[in-house]
């Protein structure tokens, strides 16, 4: 129902002109590759696309399928049922989002490692030697596929989670009364009823995996994303590598294309009225021992190993080398930048989906979510060629008409970094936001609106404070996200400013990442800050 | 959220331009170097000259950023490992000419450009680590590595790594192509494992059991023997082989450093550039970094030394260079990483 009387015309042009910013690296990029000619193709379709398009899809197959079963079924299990340790796993469950899939990575490779300490322990007891002893190869895409999943179900926990507490209770009571076992119940109501939020949580993970870098590099998986890279590098040839880059952008955007139009027919609005919300079901004994178990696996494998792996390596560190003194200013400088980049990332994804409900169109919203699907360092340098020629011009303005030096503004200074981790994670602001809206029925606009109020009050008061659990977990995300980016970080920061990831990529680029594992710790106790946090509001949104 | 953005304002304003202050003597330096390696060095050279050094650390992309940043870079020196990095720079018009009469007497002609656009300032070898308890290997040629026997047994980093790019077109430079393709093929029908990793997971590697040999730089021996007991236990249980092309010698690579073409602090460039070369500053490459300096007469580090004496391959690094880009496809073309 387009309404003339709603289009809000400044935030319509406010929109416009971020999703224009947020699509400058993009247009660089896009510019760049058609720079390029086409005489590589012939090498890359022949020797290199094929093999790493399969196992980029095998690998993203694996971690969709698995982080939607951990994220789905443990969301399930802190939803649905009453018992003992629900509240500590409802939290817990968060904690692998505190850590980079760089370091699980190199955590996973030290402790399985055939002079590691779990295969030493199998050996010892079975006494076999080193030869001897088969154990699965955590290097390989496998590997990859199981250790990326545990520690990015969290996106597909999170959004699923709030999903199944805003259920009603009446449509479960229905489907139980109608004799559906738990189960059953589970996976025929409600799976089908969140899957606008399997499907955000998922693609925010899919994108993840496909433009790890980190990780996929230790594990020696050959994605796409890596093959950009060894024509970036090894060939010296930007263009080419833009035009995989741009290739693969559209792949993701074909794909997102399709689930959308997959549930096109289905809605999924709530009522304007809250509803009742389901009951958790109190479970007792042996099976509230196994859903804790159960819950707690994830929580194990994503959190509790890698972060124990950690501790006794920087205790190992500090005992060795000391505790070096650049980690603190490195500590703030992540928090702030953290900080200033959620704060404008969210405030960005919110004008530009709020544009979208008024004008009823969500292009600004598709456009400007691009940012998210480009691996890290080839969206700096989209950034780094599309600012830096507007840089110039600044420049030579006030060098030409006022006499006047000023030297690169944006550049090199940390206004180019935030503006690249905003350009990243706008995705996860404007996804986020936007399935906060999907809750707001369209009545309560029109009531606010009879009631005298006009748009911005529509907006301030009745969208904002509907949003807020919506926003929050966003910020969450983007907050450890921005903490946690490296190759983007690495290439853009200023002179002299290190964050607690590039320290731990300079402390460990000499070969181990036991160098690194102080600064490594950091970041996973930085990142629990805001998890605590979230976890703390939806305990009391519940 | 209203006092708090105020503070968000604020702490922007500083992050900003924290970075840019302008100081009297100061250089600015762009490294993909290991900062942990040029942190003593660099020290040392502000205390000796009194100019301060600024340094961003970054991995890939050093060349886009000072070509996006244009005349207007702050970049005086920088400082790369690899000797295509250095070629990649000076192709792209991004350094300049320096002409000086201490660094052309430190540095041997066939480690600098003859148009003095780029200067070495340490080497590594690309060595053989050898199991200790497994394996009796006293010699061993780049050629040996495809014969069959090694099959199973052998480890090595990411045919597309910067170090094996190298080696793969240093092979190409002595025999061609399609040689070179072959034994590709047949180094990689001996790996043990996938092709990834680092140099230093060789070692430990070799000490699981998972390979008998592999291919690594020389350094990361003098790191592992001399770091914490984990590293040692690796560093130790490896034996390193120098190995020689059948009609050469051993594969180098350095590590070194252009002068930006718009530098605005030329002159301390130039002097920081010449520190690095200087008797001193190789010790130090030598003793902490367990490189082979460049200049002649400074001392190895005994745990290299005793690798037994280097002999560096005959073939120019500037012509090992243009065959990179060929050495890359062929990487591809065998899936040396499949």
């Amino acid at each position: 129902m387009p309404n003339k009387k709603f289009a809000f015309r400044p935030l319509f042009s406010l929109s416009g002109l971020l999703t224009l910013l947020a699509c400058l690296p993009v247009l660089a990029l896009v510019w760049t590759a058609l720079q390029g000619n086409s005489e590589i193709w012939q090498h890359l379709i022949r020797y290199v696309i094929p093999p790493t398009l399969v196992e980029t899809s095998v690998l993203l197959l694996g971690v969709g399928v698995l982080t939607i079963l951990i994220g789905t079924g443990s969301a399930w299990i802190v939803t649905a049922y009453q018992f003992r340790g629900r509240a500590f796993l409802d939290w817990a469950l968060l904690l692998p989002l505190a850590v980079p899939t760089y370091i699980i990575a190199y955590s996973y490779i030290d402790i399985l490692h055939p002079i590691g300490p779990v295969q030493s322990l199998f050996r010892e007891g079975l006494g076999l030697d080193m030869q001897q002893f088969w154990f699965p190869n955590i290097r390989s895409v496998w590997g990859g596929i199981f250790l990326l999943s545990f520690v990015l179900y969290p996106y597909v926990y999170l959004s699923t989670r709030a999903m199944f507490l805003m259920q009603s209770a009446s449509l479960i009571e229905v489907a139980r009364s109608l004799g559906l076992k738990p189960n059953q119940v589970f996976l025929r109501v409600a799976m089908p009823l969140a899957r606008p939020a399997i499907a955000v949580g998922t693609s925010l993970v899919l994108m993840e995996t496909i433009n790890d870098i980190g990780a996929t590099e230790f594990l020696g998986i050959r994605t796409l994303t890596l093959s950009i890279y060894s024509t970036w590098i090894n060939q010296s040839d930007l263009a080419s590598a833009a035009q995989i880059a741009i290739f693969m952008l559209m792949i993701i955007t074909f794909l997102v294309i399709v689930e959308r139009l997959g549930r096109r027919k289905q809605r999924y609005m709530n009522s304007a009225q809250r509803s009742r919300l389901m009951p958790a079901q109190p479970v007792t004994g042996s099976r509230a021992l196994t859903l804790f178990v159960l819950g707690l696996i994830p929580v194990t494998i994503g959190f509790l190993i890698p972060f124990s792996h950690l501790l006794v390596e920087s205790y190992k560190r500090i005992q060795y080398a000391g505790f070096s003194e650049y980690l603190l200013q490195a500590s703030i400088n992540t928090l702030t930048l953290a900080s200033i980049a959620t704060f404008i990332t969210i405030l960005v994804g919110f004008f530009i989906v709020s544009a979208a409900r008024f004008s009823r169109t969500t292009w600004f919203s598709r456009i400007s979510s691009l940012g998210y699907a480009i691996p890290g360092t080839v969206l700096a340098i989209g950034l780094m060629l599309s600012l830096g020629a507007l840089d110039h011009a600044v420049a030579d303005f006030f060098e030409f008409q006022l006499g006047i030096s000023t030297g690169l503004l944006f550049l090199g200074t940390s206004f180019t970094l935030i503006y690249v981790y905003a350009v990243r994670f706008l995705a996860i602001s404007i996804g986020s936001i936007e399935s906060g809206y999907n809750r707001i029925h369209a009545v309560l606009d029109d009531a606010a609106c009879n009631l005298g109020q006009n748009k911005r009050d529509i907006l301030w008061r009745v969208h904002f404070p509907l949003l807020r659990p919506a926003i929050i977990s966003a910020a969450l995300l983007i907050f450890v996200d921005c903490m946690k980016e490296l190759p983007a970080t690495l290439l853009l920061r200023p002179l002299n400013m290190e964050t607690l990831a590039t320290q731990l990529y300079a402390e460990a680029s000499r070969g181990t990442y036991e160098d690194g594992a102080i600064a490594a710790l950091l970041i996973v106790l930085v990142g629990l800050i805001p998890v605590i946090l979230l976890a703390r509001m939806s305990k009391n949104s519940r | 959220m209203k006092p708090l953005s105020k503070v968000y304002l604020l702490l922007t304003g500083l992050v900003a331009f924290s970075g840019s202050w302008v100081h009297a003597a100061e250089v600015n330096l762009y490294t993909t170097r290991e900062p942990v390696l040029m942190q003593p060095l660099l020290k040392e050279f502000s205390q000796k000259t009194g100019v301060k050094v600024n340094t961003v650390f970054i991995k890939d992309g050093l060349l886009e950023r000072v070509k996006a940043e244009g005349r207007r870079s702050p970049a005086d020196v920088m400082l790369t490992v690899d000797f295509g990095n250095l070629v990649d720079l000076v192709e792209s018009g991004l350094t300049q000419r320096v002409d000086s009469k201490i660094l052309n007497k430190s540095i041997p002609g066939n480690l600098r450009a003859a148009n003095g656009h780029w200067y070495a300032l340490s080497m590594r070898a690309r060595a053989v680590y050898v199991s200790k308890d497994r394996v009796p290997l006293s010699a061993i040629s780049y050629e040996d590595l495809a014969n069959p026997k090694w099959k199973g047994k052998i480890c090595i980093r990411s045919g597309s790594h910067p170090y094996n790019t190298g080696l793969i077109a240093a092979y190409i430079a002595h025999h061609g192509e399609k040689e070179a393709e072959t034994w590709l093929r047949g180094v990689k029908a001996n790996l043990a494992r996938p092709a990834s990793g680092g140099d230093r997971d060789v070692a430990r590697d070799i000490l699981g059991k998972i390979c008998d040999i592999g291919v690594a730089n020389t350094y990361y021996v003098g790191t592992m023997r001399t770091g914490d007991a984990e590293q040692q236990r690796w560093g130790n249980a490896i034996n390193v082989v120098l190995p020689r092309f059948k009609n050469g010698g051993t594969h180098v690579n350095v590590s070194g450093a252009v002068v930006s073409k718009y530098a605005p602090n030329r002159k301390e460039a130039v002097q920081l550039l010449e520190f690095l070369a200087s008797d001193h500053a190789q010790a130090i490459y030598a003793k902490s970094d367990f490189e082979y300096p460049v200049k002649p007469g400074v001392k190895i580090d005994p745990i290299i030394a005793s690798f037994g004496k280097l002999k560096v391959d005959s073939i120019r690094l500037s012509d090992i260079a243009r065959h990179r880009k060929t050495a890359n496809l062929l990487v591809d073309k065998v899936q040396f990483n499949h």
